[in-house]
Formats: C-alpha cells, sequence, structure tokens
C-alpha cells in the first residue's frame, strides 16, 4: 500500500475551484515530483495534503490511515512535515530556536540532540548562525533553515515547496544535493519545483499538473523525454 | 536635496512641527517655572516619584495582557480592564473575611498570596471564556467585528458585577502588617505597602520574560505571532496557544487588582476598570503595542509621568488644582505619541505593515 494515497480531491478557495480531481500515489522511499505553471495548483495540492486546506470532495490517506480534515498541527504528530513557499522561518527567533520550533511535536531528547547534529551536519552554516536571528540570514541560508526545521519534526514523508525559489544556482544545488541525502537517509520527498529539470533529474516520478488537474503521470526520466514537457517546462523547442 | 525637502513639505507637516515646539516650550517653561517655585522638597518628589512607579507597575501588569494579545492576534482586548476588576472585585471578599477572622493580620503573606492566586485564577479563567465565546468564533473576520465584541464582553462583564454586587463601592481591608510603615532611605520615606506592589509586580514581570524568551510554550506563542500558518506547520495548535496567551494575560491583570488593592485600598466597584484599562492600552501604546518589554517599560513610565507630571509641569504654568488633572495629562500623552511616535518608544517601523 502506497504510503500517501491522494483520491479525486478537490479544494476550493471561496468559490473559486483550484484543484479539480487530483488523485496522486506517492510510495516509501521515493521522490516525486509535481511540475506545473504558475497558478496549475502545486502549491494548494501540498497545502491540502498537509492539513491547511480542507478539501471539499474526495479523500487522502496516509501510512494507511483516512487524514482527510485532519488539521495540519495534528498531522505533525503523524510524522508529516511541509516546508512552505517562501521559506517561513521565524524572523524574530534564533537559528536555534526556529530548530526548536521543529522539534515541538516531539519529547524524546536523545533523538531530538541527535537530529540537530544531523542537521548541523547538513548544513553547516546553521550551525556557525545558530545564535544569529533568522531574520539576519541569506535567502538561501533561510531555505536550509527551514529545511532543517522540518529534518527536526523527524518526517517520514517532508513536502517541500519551490525549494530553489529566488535562490542562486550555486545554492539551488546545495539545496537539491541535500533533498537527495535525506531522501537517501530513509525520508520520502515530495517536491513542488518551478524548475522543472531539477526536479526531475533527482525524481524517481513526476506529476504534472495544468489548471488544477493532472495532465500527465509518469517516471521522471520518460517525462524529461516527453515532447509536451520539455515544450512546456523545460524551455526545449 | 534642500529643495526636495521643501517640495514634500506640506502644511501639515508644518503644523505638526509647531506644535511639537509648543509642547517642549510648554514642557520646559512649566519644569523651570515649577522647579523655580521650590513648592516641593526633594523628599516630596521623591514620594511621588515612588507613588508612580507603584502605580505604573500595576498598568504595566495591564499592559502586558494588552501587548501579548496583541502580538498574536492583532486585535485590543478592550474587554481586559474589566477582567481586572473581575479579579480586584472577587478577592475583595475573601480579603474582607479574612480580615474579619484575623488571618490577614496573623498571616499577612500568606493572606496577600492566596488573594492573588483567587483574583489571577478568576481573570485567568474570565479572559480564556472572553476569548472562546466573543472573539475564536471571529476569526478571520474583518479587524473591526472583534473590536465590537470586545466593548460587548466589557459591558457584559461590568454589568454582570453591577447586577451581582450592586453599584456601591467595596474596598480592600488596611493590612496590618504594612499600615503606617515607612522605609526610611537616605532621608526618604517610601511606604512599604508601595515597594511590595512595586516588588511583587517586578517578580512577575521577571517571570512572565522568562516564561516567554525560555520556555518551549513560551517560543510557540512567539512562533504563532510571528506566523500562524508554519506555526501549525510545527505542530503547535494555535487555537490551544491564543488561549495560553489570554490565560496569562487574565492572571497578570487578576494579580494587579490584588496590587492595586493593597496599593490604594478604596475605590473597588463595577467600572473600576474602565480607567485603569485605557490607561493600560495608553502604556502598551507608549511602549509599542506588541512589545512585552516596551509594555513594561511603557506602563512605568506612565506611572511615574502621571504622578509627577501635572505638579513639575502644568503647576507652573499657574494651572490650579493640578492633581485633578492627572487622567487628562495621561491621555494628552496618549494623543501625543499617535501623533508624533505611533509605533511607541521600543516599536519597529516593521509593525506597521503588519497591522
Amino acid at each position: 500500500m502506497a504510503m500517501l494515497e491522494i483520491n479525486d480531491i478537490h479544494t476550493y478557495y471561496g468559490n473559486i475551484h483550484a484543484l479539480k480531481g487530483i488523485s496522486l500515489t506517492v510510495e516509501e522511499g521515493e521522490i516525486v515530483t509535481l511540475i506545473g505553471a504558475n497558478g496549475a495548483g502545486k502549491t494548494t495540492t501540498l497545502r491540502t495534503i498537509s492539513g491547511l486546506l480542507t478539501p471539499r470532495e474526495g479523500s487522502i490517506s496516509y501510512l494507511g490511515n483516512d487524514i482527510t480534515g485532519v488539521p495540519a498541527h495534528d498531522l505533525v504528530y503523524q510524522r508529516m512535515a511541509m516546508v512552505p513557499e517562501g521559506r517561513g522561518v521565524f524572523a524574530k527567533l534564533t537559528v536555534q530556536e526556529n530548530l526548536e520550533m521543529g522539534a515541538y511535536s516531539r519529547n524524546d531528547k536523545e533523538g531530538i540532540a541527535r537530529d540537530f547534529e544531523r542537521v548541523f551536519e547538513l548544513f553547516p552554516r546553521l550551525k556557525e548562525r545558530r545564535k544569529q536571528v533568522a531574520g539576519t540570514l541569506s535567502g538561501g541560508e533561510q531555505q536550509m533553515l527551514a529545511t532543517g526545521r522540518a529534518m527536526m519534526t523527524s518526517p517520514r514523508l517532508l513536502m517541500l515547496d519551490e525549494p530553489s525559489m529566488g535562490l542562486a544556482p550555486v545554492l539551488v544545488d546545495a539545496v537539491f544535493d541535500a533533498i537527495v541525502e535525506i531522501n537517501k537517509e530513509g525520508t520520502t520527498i515530495l517536491l513542488v519545483e518551478q524548475n522543472a529539470l531539477m526536479a526531475l533529474s533527482i525524481a524517481n516520478r513526476g506529476y504534472v499538473l495544468q489548471t488544477g488537474q493532472i495532465v500527465l503521470h509518469d517516471d521522471a526520466a520518460a517525462l524529461k523525454q516527453n515532447e509536451m514537457v520539455q515544450k512546456a517546462y523545460l524551455g526545449m523547442d | 536635496m534642500l529643495k526636495q525637502y521643501f517640495d514634500r513639505f506640506s502644511w501639515v507637516d508644518f503644523f505638526l512641527r509647531v506644535f511639537q515646539l509648543a509642547a517642549v516650550v510648554v514642557i520646559i517653561v512649566g519644569i523651570f517655572n515649577s522647579i523655580g517655585a521650590a513648592k516641593y522638597t526633594s523628599g516630596q518628589w521623591v514620594t511621588l516619584v515612588f507613588a508612580g512607579l507603584a502605580q505604573g507597575s500595576i498598568y504595566a501588569l495591564i499592559a502586558l495582557g494588552y501587548t501579548l494579545v496583541y502580538g498574536i492576534l492583532l486585535m485590543i482586548n478592550f474587554a481586559h480592564g474589566d477582567v481586572y476588576m473581575a479579579g480586584a472585585f472577587t478577592a475583595v471578599f475573601l480579603a474582607n473575611s479574612m480580615a474579619a477572622s484575623g488571618f490577614l493580620a496573623t498571616h499577612p503573606v500568606w493572606a496577600v498570596l492566596l488573594l492573588i492566586l483567587l483574583a489571577a485564577s478568576v481573570s485567568m479563567v474570565l479572559n480564556v471564556v472572553v476569548e472562546r465565546v466573543a472573539y475564536r468564533p471571529l476569526r478571520g473576520a474583518p479587524r473591526l467585528v472583534p473590536l465590537i465584541t470586545a466593548i460587548g464582553a466589557s459591558f457584559t462583564i461590568e454589568y454582570t458585577f453591577r447586577g451581582l454586587y450592586g453599584a456601591e463601592f467595596q474596598s480592600y481591608p488596611i493590612i496590618p502588617a504594612l499600615d503606617g510603615q515607612y522605609w526610611n532611605v537616605a532621608g526618604f520615606a517610601i511606604p512599604y505597602t508601595q515597594i511590595v506592589v512595586l516588588v511583587a509586580a517586578i517578580l512577575l514581570m521577571a517571570a512572565l520574560f522568562f516564561f516567554i524568551e525560555r520556555t518551549k510554550i513560551g517560543k510557540a506563542m512567539r512562533a504563532v505571532s510571528e506566523d500562524k500558518e508554519v506555526a501549525r506547520l510545527m505542530g503547535i495548535d494555535v487555537d490551544k496557544t491564543i488561549m495560553i496567551t489570554f490565560a496569562i494575560g487574565g492572571a497578570l491583570a487578576g494579580a494587579a487588582g490584588v496590587f492595586n488593592g493593597i496599593f490604594r485600598p478604596q475605590g473597588v466597584f463595577f467600572f473600576m476598570g474602565f480607567i485603569p484599562g485605557i490607561k493600560a492600552f495608553t502604556a502598551a501604546v507608549l511602549g509599542g503595542i506588541g512589545n512585552i518589554p516596551g509594555a513594561m517599560v511603557g506602563g512605568l513610565f506612565l506611572g511615574v509621568f502621571e504622578a509627577i507630571g501635572p505638579n513639575l509641569i502644568l503647576e507652573g504654568l499657574g494651572i490650579p488644582a493640578v492633581n485633578q488633572l492627572r487622567d487628562a495629562f495621561a491621555f494628552t500623552i496618549l494623543v501625543l505619541i499617535l501623533i508624533f511616535r505611533p509605533q511607541g518608544i521600543f516599536g519597529e517601523r516593521l509593525s506597521e505593515t503588519k497591522a
């Protein structure tokens, strides 16, 4: 059985029908990516899965449980994490405190200490800046912090919304390397990205979204070769 | 560059500059004349300052409730003054029965602690109920809406107490252990009541500061005040955190109610929360609303300012019966801050974009 199974969800913003029947599955250990243009519904899909939005129709199951309508703060205890678009670091809290907030749902002191070490190993920059207020970090460092903070929840499924947004190419590489590393250590990844080429190069499978619907689904390698994807999202003619 | 400056300079700016200058001139002339007249001894000034600090620490405790709630919800809980009244009013009955039984005379420390415990619990529960009933259902509504229910909650609390206990004034008993006792230092005599209130209030504020800065729940409160959605993604139950914020604010207001009773026993009645509530709000704005140290400093500053201000500034201008102008003086400060420094002493520019 799949780790995450989304069955025909419809999500609305007021009267706006944002998701028009999305179905997708994520298997344990995979990297799955959602690609598509602005406004296709990628972020809405992640927000619906993470419990920030409630779908009007359809169901979501995670680790065998029906989680449709379960609020976001409860899903964290079921080891699901999301790094939101625009990172969302707590600007007035220090790096250390931001990471502590990541561990809010946990009580295992040793596990938390171990994860602190793990995050600092993955992102040594954060260790240097532990005492610094997060608002003073650069964009790349904030993305590292947001990712590290999500790791502190000890997730089995980690969702990332546009981790490359606004970052210099060198930093994009660093962030994607970290994502691959996190996946190797056993965390399943669901990645939303505008940078489709980068996303497809690390993913196992991909879904293509267009105006609230999935129009294409295949292995990442096959999607890269797909003519329509090449034209619309990879900038090739 | 100078030309650019003058191009942008409007008549409103001109008026504000003149107004600012006039305020400064009035203050300087007033102080100069008052000190020149030498009507008060330095001992009297010190007495006034200490009375102001004690009063100001009460404002500060109430102001913290406004500022904590504003920080997290960006709303002004206008029922907060009445939450303070509810604690003070409930504890007055216990205080009087303890005075009648002699417990207050034999065990003053325990008696006061019990009073604080009772008042803080009542105010805490009441504030949580107000949030649950009047604010939570309106989360996500336009910001004017909870403001109106806040005023409704304020009237409901006031007239519930009026209905229950009538409109008469109650008063706290005099605590024998503190009555007529002065701390004599460097030739100045400071009443024990003021010292007790000031020290207790500062201890409470220190505890709050530690709680917010160091504990897990305190950090969660700061996280929620920055970004509720991301806080939820950390597993923080936002509604519960907001409830805790109201509980803490209420408890501090209740404690302030007892301190007020120690410091100034008379005047406990259903409407007693109104003026201190608005003054504490002034203090919170003065310090920069949403800013915790700001509320503390703002409260103490306002207390001292309104204690010495009338004598120091107004008397020198030949205004009669200055002490009756205390409230007018405090609210003039509110108006001046709102005009010249709306972000308060510690407020950041950032909070304007937030608001």
